[in-house]
């Protein structure tokens, strides 16, 4: 955030900022800015690649050679998100009872637990845990059904915060499903809305919501707004 | 179906904050900075105080510190990254050996983290809790900091 560069210098530190996005870079003129035109939500641009990230700061820190500023740069190379969904094989879950949904999200539970014993910590938990994951598919499965909100029982309650936990749940999982290096930008999310039943339940849920006219910040943030 | 595309051109036509008589400060060499990470990806350990939607607060990040927790609200950035390798969003781990290597003086021992996704006029953060930050790093004795966004 370029709007911190200019508080921060102001107290007597000189700074560097990373920016994902050159037109606000330049509108907000921080006091050195190395911009790199990379999937947002990667502004080292490469996980998993220490060289690459590397690159970035030795170019980030050259601007402090500047003499004056501010001074604005972009990183040479322009790395896109990925169109495609990564591959992700779902071990079967035999649970003839649950729908295709609760069944996915039981079937990739040994998968997240093993990412989590791996890192040591989970972005799952804003509102619900994973073991809570399955109820509130049911429970947005009702809201695809027809049922109000107010009477799914949705557990966490608050819808955005569901379904951040859901998706984390799920990309967390993929991580680990997943073989190779790690996934191109939004590749794992395309794989969660496009490929799996939660990520179709989730979509569908935030349509009916929209339909029963619910307020816009309790569905549309439920997903990403290109979708 | 692009994600990044309409958020860029969402992003561009935001109001932005104007800073008239911007400092400019002269480091001391890299080689003999502290350098500290400040990020606005809403990072957080696990058993800290998770940021709420529109939270101007910041936490503080230990050098130390990899339980780290990506708490944006924002759905509309790839997050996989970042449960891959912390460092792409967060890259203590690449400071702490470009500290080895000599090319910059050491690595701060306190981190700091704000969330991105904020009212367009970031009142809070422009007079309360920016300045509060920056202070705090200029008690830590910090020469230079690097801004991550998301």
């Amino acid at each position: 955030m370029c709007v911190l560069a200019h508080i921060i210098e102001s107290a007597g530190i000189a700074t560097v900022a990373l920016a994902s996005m050159r037109p606000v870079a330049e509108k907000v003129a921080a006091p050195r800015v190395l911009h790199g035109e990379f999937p947002l939500g990667r502004p080292l641009g490469k996980p998993g690649d220490p060289e690459f990230q590397h690159d970035v700061l030795a170019r980030a820190f050259a601007l402090l050679d500047a003499p004056s500023g501010p001074v604005l740069e972009s990183h040479p190379e322009v790395i896109e998100e990925s169109a495609d969904a990564v591959s992700c094989q779902i071990p079967p879950a035999f649970d003839a009872d649950a729908s295709p949904a609760v069944s996915e999200a039981r079937g990739i539970r040994k998968a997240y637990d093993r990412i989590v014993a791996r890192r040591g910590v989970t972005t799952v938990g804003r509102a619900i845990d994973a073991d809570t994951v399955p109820a509130a598919l049911e429970a947005l499965e009702r809201v695809v059904g027809g049922t109000p909100l107010k009477e799914a029982n949705l557990p966490g309650k608050n819808t955005v915060a569901v379904c951040h936990d859901i998706r984390t749940y799920y990309e967390e999982a993929a991580i680990e499903l997943a073989d190779g290096p790690v996934a191109g930008g939004r590749a794992i999310e395309n794989w969660f809305f496009d490929e799996t039943e939660a990520g179709k339940v989730v979509l569908a849920a935030r349509a009916a919501l929209s339909d029963q006219g619910a307020p816009f910040p309790f569905w549309f943030y439920m997903a990403p707004g290109h979708r | 179906m692009s994600g990044d595309a309409p958020m860029r051109s969402f992003a561009a036509n935001l109001p932005a904050p104007e800073f008239a008589d911007a400092a400019f400060v002269t480091p001391v060499p890299l080689a003999e900075a502290k350098v500290a990470i400040v990020t606005s990806a809403a990072l957080h350990r696990a058993n800290d105080e998770a940021f709420g939607q529109d939270d101007a607060s910041y936490r503080v990040i230990p050098r130390d510190a990899r339980d780290l927790v990506l708490g944006h609200w924002s759905p509309n950035f790839d997050r996989a990254g970042f449960t891959a390798d912390l460092n792409v969003v967060f890259p203590i781990d690449r400071l702490e050996e470009l500290a080895e290597r000599g090319v910059i003086g050491s690595v701060a021992d306190q981190h700091y983290s704000f969330a991105g996704n904020q009212p367009d006029d970031v009142a809070t953060i422009i007079h309360d809790s920016g300045p509060a930050a920056a202070a705090a790093l200029k008690a830590d004795g910090v020469d230079v900091v690097l801004l991550t966004p998301v």
